[in-house]
Parts: structure tokens; sequence; C-alpha cells
């Protein structure tokens, strides 16, 4: 049997060419991911913002009148409640905000709840109150900032260690190709408004994770290249080294999309927005290990030189010493 | 690397085979097997999103707050203007309608005393309030009002310790990754994953421990105690329902007592002589030093341990007390001592805690999410593996046989560890079947490349795994590293996930690189191959 293989051998192809344009599209995104984020918003969950979530089933519908509840929690007041269909088709997953001052008093809040709720009891005789929950804002601020502390502490983390393990640039590498990542999936959220909560944090904080392995293993390849050709002109080799891992990159990123795509289309409703990120995040990651994290190694001046050992000065003295004695 | 002795290859499947076993309690009681009981059963929880739980939410009265703050108040003003010099002396004072006021018998010390309870009161908010107002009417009575602003901040704090205290309290309850959050301002969430009894868990939670020794009233007439007229600076509290005098009332001095806070352990243990359960308790040394000096002040007369407004028992006081321990007893049953013992060890609540709302969450949603959860990681399971197969031949088979172990491994070890698994967790194990084989990917292409090079068999499965072990190892430290933040930021259903991709990086070194080592080098003995079909 022939073995199928997903990348022919010996590969080509001059990645780094085209490294400026692709680096100035993908700053233009990033400047496009930010500005959304600003003037689009994020549609924050209820762990974020603070808020409530009703799951409500309507026991003797085939399908949720979704139209009509909107209209009916729209007419309270609280601005236009958040609708989406759950796994089942007459049940539907209701949050609705808190304006700040209600969130803040209890009893006001209770007040609130208990109206939307009879608004629908009323109005829906079938209508069977699932699942209720609330998060307060001053618990949705403690969340907001504890995951965005989360990001940050990851990112900067993870680069001192391929600092440590590598060389200073590749730590610099390492951390944009990183910040491009987060900040291009976060500007997807912007863009299409999915609803971006703590689960979505856990997703680019695993995007993070799978990113680095792509960007390892092609830094990896680089250093091992670095030191076998040492005449090398720093991006043939860089391509070089990409063209190398090539199979492996396409292998894993085909392997994990199996497995993603498989999760989205079978795996359970509430998933999807985490799955979606996850995936989408595979993208980018693999993209932004080859044109982000490689070519910035040349534009901080990688070479050869890179990684042979220099002496310290207590080499030196040692060295002085041993020649005078 | 390629060199497996026989002891090694023993041990590794000794590994591999406990870990696996491990996991069968789980798979058998989750797909609604039995399991026989005197076999052990580690078993993996399930989060409250997949199985259910118990979630109950409790509410503190800001009253009693202010309440505590007055009664302190009072304690300070009353000492500081006692401890001044020349003595400031004052009439009555009163605690009507939440304000504290009082007279002076001498005018003239207004401006002292101002001087002396102005240091009582602290700053409260940003605005530059204080968190209380001192008014001085008529030129001799002092008022003291509570500002809004101190209140808030006095609630804040009094949550705030709450909570820490129901973490160690549920903590003590050995429960399985609870969640315990402050809703708003006077609100505590705790979601407790599999608990289908919140009763205990109420019961636990609802006991402020607010222990109390205060010498008894004996001046006050039993007709008047039978009444709840108390003579001035003096209480009436009731009897524990359970102890002998059951029913009837006591009246203690409002003054002067021991408060339980300052204990350093607290024990379920049994009275010597009657063989009863009781509670040993141990003061730090501030708190032992007053017990001392309370006992040795007040040796014949006796005094009432009194917990949450309750009196368990009001002995005499025989001898002076210096060891810094005592002895509870209140007609306990071995069950109800350890309860009190854990929540004094945990420490008092400050504030009463009501449950407001208590909750089951149904278990219907969470099936139908596993049963899709489940079927989702078949089909991509079987997706890679075919992949794997097609792709790598011989060493793909070998890879996708890692996998399966990869995945009872990591139900194995969850199921020791007695993690839970939650809903996004569920999306990590599947994360984890398409992640694990990126280190045989990597391994099985460096040797095709090896092999592009000319190497020999052997020297290019070596190199193949030596070469791609440094990337692998570096990948997993750096997904650990963001697993962990993960965890430490992260929150109920996000821990759950970060806990299965953490302990799926372990397994899945294992078996995705030393496992499939031992086998290819197994088969490179035997075949003796000449060429590699990879």
């Amino acid at each position: 049997m022939r073995l199928l293989k997903l990348v022919p051998d010996n590969t080509n192809i001059h990645f780094l060419k085209w490294r400026i344009p692709f680096y100035v599209v993908s700053l233009l995104l990033i400047a496009a991911s930010i500005t959304l984020v600003f003037t689009k918003g994020l549609n924050l969950g209820v762990d974020f913002v603070g808020g409530q979530q009703i799951q409500v089933t309507f026991t003797e519908r085939n399908e949720a009148p979704m139209a009509e509840l909107r209209e009916r929690i729209g007419a309270l007041g609280y601005g236009e409640p958040v609708i989406q269909s759950t796994d089942a088709a007459n049940a539907v997953n209701i949050r609705y905000r808190m304006p700040p001052e209600v969130q803040d008093d209890p009893a006001a809040s209770e007040a609130m709840t208990s109206e939307v709720i009879t608004t629908i009891t009323d109005n829906f005789a079938d209508a069977r109150i699932d699942d209720l929950s609330a998060v307060s804002g001053k618990v949705s601020e403690e969340l907001f900032s504890t995951a965005m502390y989360a990001l940050l502490f990851a990112m900067i983390a993870i680069s001192i260690y391929i600092w440590v393990r590598f060389e200073w640039q590749f730590g610099v590498g390492a951390l944009f190709a990183l910040f491009h990542d987060v900040v291009l999936t976060v500007g997807m959220f912007a863009l299409f408004q999915f609803e971006f909560d703590l689960k979505i944090i856990a997703a680019i904080l695993t995007i993070i994770g799978y990113s680095l392995n792509d960007t390892i293993v092609i830094y990896d390849r680089i250093r091992e290249n670095l030191k076998k050709y040492r005449k090398m002109p720093v991006p043939e080799l860089l391509d070089l080294s990409v063209n190398e891992t090539l199979s492996r990159t396409v292998m894993t990123s085909v392997t994990l999309l199996a497995v993603l795509v498989a999760l989205l289309l079978l795996g359970p409703a509430s998933l999807f927005g985490f799955t979606a990120a996850i995936t989408l995040g595979i993208f980018v990651g693999t993209y932004s290990s080859v044109y982000m994290a490689a070519p910035i190694l040349i534009w901080l001046g990688v070479t050869s030189d890179s990684f042979v050992p220099t002496e310290s000065a207590a080499d030196r003295q040692e060295r002085v010493a041993k020649g005078e004695a | 690397m390629l060199d497996f002795p026989r002891w090694k290859r023993i041990w590794l499947w000794v590994l591999t085979l406990a870990a696996v076993a491990a996991a069968i309690p789980s798979l058998v009681l989750h797909n609604g097997g039995r399991w026989p009981a005197q076999l052990p059963d580690p078993v993996v929880n399930l989060g409250l999103d997949l199985a259910g739980g118990s979630r109950i939410l409790l509410e503190a009265d800001p009253r009693q707050v202010a309440q505590q703050r007055l009664e302190t108040m009072e304690e300070g003003v009353r000492d500081a203007l006692r401890q001044a010099e020349p003595r400031i002396r004052i009439g009555e004072m009163s605690s009507a309608g939440g304000r504290l006021s009082f007279m002076l018998d001498d005018p003239s010390q207004v401006d002292a005393a101002r001087d002396l309870i102005e240091p009582l009161t602290t700053g409260a908010g940003l605005s530059g309030q204080r968190d209380w107002t001192i008014e001085v009417l008529d030129g001799t009575r002092f008022v003291l009002t509570q500002t809004q602003a101190g209140l808030a901040v006095a609630v804040d704090q009094a949550m705030d310790s709450a909570k820490d205290v129901i973490d160690r309290r549920v903590d003590a309850l050995g429960t399985r990754e609870p969640t315990i959050i402050r809703e708003g301002e006077t609100r505590i969430s705790v979601e407790v994953p599999g608990l289908d009894d919140p009763e205990a868990l109420k019961e636990l939670l609802g006991q402020t421990a607010n222990l109390e020794f205060k010498l008894v009233d004996q001046t006050a007439l039993p007709a008047d105690v039978a009444q709840g007229i108390a003579p001035p600076g003096s209480e009436i509290v009731p009897y524990a329902e359970g102890t002998d005098f059951a029913g009837t009332s006591i009246a203690v001095k409002r003054l002067g007592g021991i408060r339980g806070d300052s204990l350093t352990n607290a024990q379920q243990s049994f009275d010597p002589q009657t063989n009863e359960p009781v509670v040993n308790i141990t003061f730090d040394p501030v708190g032992g030093r007053r017990f001392a000096q309370l006992t040795s002040e007040n040796v014949g007369k006796p005094f009432a341990i009194i917990l949450d407004g309750k009196v368990l028992s009001a002995p005499n006081i025989n001898e002076p007390i210096f060891g810094g321990t005592a002895q509870i007893s209140g007609n306990f049953t071995t069950e109800t001592a350890n309860q009190l013992a854990i929540s004094l060890r945990s420490g008092a609540l400050p504030v009463d805690l009501t449950v407001i709302q208590q909750g089951t969450v149904g278990p219907e949603l969470g099936a139908d999410s596993i049963r899709k959860g489940v079927i989702a990681m078949l089909v991509g399971a079987l997706a890679v593996i075919v992949l794997m197969t097609v792709t790598y031949g011989r060493f793909g088979i070998y890879a996708n046989i890692a996998l399966v172990i990869n995945v009872l491994m990591l139900v194995g070890i969850m199921s020791l560890m007695n993690s839970t698994l939650t809903l996004p967790g569920l999306a990590g194990f599947v994360l984890t079947i398409g992640a694990a084989v990126d280190a045989n990917v990597l391994i099985y292409e460096r040797i095709r490349e090896e092999r592009k090079k000319g190497r020999r068999v052997i020297a290019a499965v070596e190199n193949g795994y030596k070469e791609a072990s440094r990337a692998i190892y570096d990948a997993n430290v750096t997904n650990f590293i963001a697993g962990v933040l993960l965890f430490l930021f992260g929150s109920g259903p996000v821990r759950g996930f970060a806990i299965v991709l953490i302990i799926g990086l372990f397994t899945s070194v294992f078996t995705g690189v030393t496992l499939t080592r031992m086998w290819v080098a197994g088969y490179l003995r035997r075949a003796r191959p000449t060429d590699l079909h990879i």
C-alpha cells in the first residue's frame, strides 16, 4: 500500500519572499481588529457584563416563539434581549443586561427578574423556566479582569520561556505571533458579534498553546539549521526550515481540524462558539507561525552566530589566568 | 534510545495498565453499569453542567452588619472615655434607631471627647467620607450615625471574609471542585457538582459558628428572665434546642466576654468521663490570655457558652483555665460535634447567612451534551485514526493504539485524582485527541527525512525520536504554562477544561513518545527491516 503524503517531498516554496506584503496585511488586520473592538465592541456574555440568563422550554410547541419573545421582553424597556436557540427547537436561552443601578441593588434586580419571568409565563402558558442565572456587575468585572490577566501572564510567561530556551529574538517573535493571534481572534468576535464569555478566554488560551506548537517546531528547526549551515543567508535558511517542517505543520493542522470539525458539527450547541474560536485560531496560528514568527527574526538580526556560545567574562578570566600561568 | 530492557518494558506496561484500569470504574458507572462495592472505585466526577448538582445562594442581612458595628462602636467609645485622663463620665448610652447617642456629664469635656472618638472612625470610599458622622446636639449630647458609604465598605469586607470562611468549610467537606462566588453586594453562590443532597451543605453553611463566652448575670431575677426582661447591661439568651434546659433562657452580661474567633484549632473528641461527643478548642495566645484572665477573675461564677445566640451550657468556673484550651459540650452527636469543629476551625461567619435559593441543575441537558460530545469525540478520533494509518502505515497504527491508551489513561488519571469533567472539559478531551498525535507526526516526519538523507533504518528511527523530542518538550512546556494559568485564573467549568488539558499533556507525551518508541523498538528488533514503510 502506498502511504499518503499530504505534502510532496522536497518542497521549496519561497514563503518569505512575500513577508513584507503579508506583514503589511497582518498589521492592517491587527489595526482593523483593534478598531472593531473599540467601535463595534464585543458582544460580552453575562459572565463579563453582568445580567441575567434564563433558559425557557415551551413544552407545547415545536418551535420557540422567538420574535414574539423578543418583542415582549424588549417592551419592558431594559433594551433588546439576546435570544438564542438551544439544542432543542422549542427551548431558548434569553440573555439581557441589567442597568448598572439595578445590578447594585438586590431588591431592584430581584424585581426585574420577576418582571421578566412573569412576562414570559403570562404570555406563554406552556413556558417552563429551566435555568436562571444572574451575574452581578461586580463579579463580572472581577471575572473580566482576571481573564485579561490570565491572557497577559500566559503570553509573557511563554515568551520568557522561549527566550530562555532559544534567544531573545525568538522570544519577541513568539510574543508578537501570540499577540497577532489573540488580537485577530478577538477582532473576529467583534466583527461577527459572537458571544464573548469566559469559555472564549479558555479558547484563546488554547489557541495560544497550539499556535506556539507550530512556532516552536519551526524555531527549533531554524536553530538546528543555523548551527548546521553557517554560511547560508538567513532568509534562505528560514525558508528551508519552514519547508522542512511543512509536512508536519500540515499534518498536525489536519488532525486538529478533523476533531474540531467533528465537534462543530456533532458536538453540543453550547460549545459552538468555543469550538469556532479554536478552529479559527488554528488557521490564524499556523499562518502566524510561518509569516509572523519567522520573518521577525530577520529584522531582529538573528544570524548564524546567535547560537555560538559566546565567551563569558568568567571564561575569559579563566583563559587569561591559564595563559599567564 | 531504542534500548528497552525487559524490566523497563514491564515497568512501562504496569504503569499503562494501572492508569487504564483506573478508568474502568468511571466507564462502567457512567454508562449505567454497576460496580462491585468491595472493589476500589476511583471515578471522574461530572460537573454541574454535565451531571447536574446542587447550587445554593446565600444572603446576608446588611442590617446585622450595622448592628455589629454599632456594638463595636459602643464598646470602643466606652473604653476610650473610661481610659481618658481625666476620665470622661457619660450618662446612659442609647443605640435606638441604629444611632449611638449619649450625654456627657460635664459639658466642658465635649472637645476632649470628640478628640477621643474621632480616631475610632475611618475613611470610607473615595469621596473622603468617614464611616461615622459625629454630631454634638445641645452642647452635651453626642450622636454617632453610620454613613451609607461606611456601611457599604463594612458589608463588602464582611462578605469577602464570609466567602473565605465558606471556601474553607466546603473544602473541609471534601467535595470536589466547588464554585464559590460572590454575587452582588450581599450574596454568595455555592455550586457543588454531583452533590444531589444539598441539605448537609445547607446546614454547614447556614451555621454562623459564632462562639461566645459570656458571664452569667446572677443578679437577674428568674421571673424577669422568664418574661424576657434583662437587667441593664445584660441580655436574655435562650438555651439551644436539645440541651437539658431547652425552652428556658438565662441573662448574660453583654460586654466583657470572649468571642470564639481567636481559636487556632477545634477538634471533635469524646469526654473522658461521660463518653459524650464534645468539641475541644484551642485559643490563640491572645485569646488564651483573655480566657485565663476571665476564668481567674470569676472563679466560682457560672459563664455561658453561646453558639449563634443560643446557650449550649453554663458551667461554673471551678478553677482558672490557663492552658488555652477548653472543652465544649452541648448534647452533640458525633456528627454535629464534627460539623461544629469544622465550622469553628474555618472561623465564624462575620454575618449570618440565610439560604435564599437552592436548586439542583437538571441532568437531562447534561446527558444530551455528553452524548453529543462523545459522538463528536468518536467521529473525530476515527478521522484521526484513518488519517494516521494511511499516512504512516504500521507506525500510524502504533500512534493510534497510543491514542486510544492516551484517552483511557486520561480518564484513569482523572478518576484517581477525583477531578471533575465539565462541558468545556469534554471539548478538552476531543482536542487532546487531535493534538496528541502531533508528537507522533513530528517524530515520523523526522524519520522520513532521515531516511531520505540516506540514513540506515535504526539510525533514522533513533535520530527521528532524538531530534523531534526537543521541540516536543518545548511545545509541551509552553502548553503547560498556558494550562496552569488557565487553571489559576479560570473558574468552574473553565478549570475543568484546564485540568483535562494539563493531564492530557502528560499522558500524550507518555503514550505518543515513550510507548510508541517501545513498540517501534520491538518491531525493529523482531523484524530487522532493511527498509521502512513510512
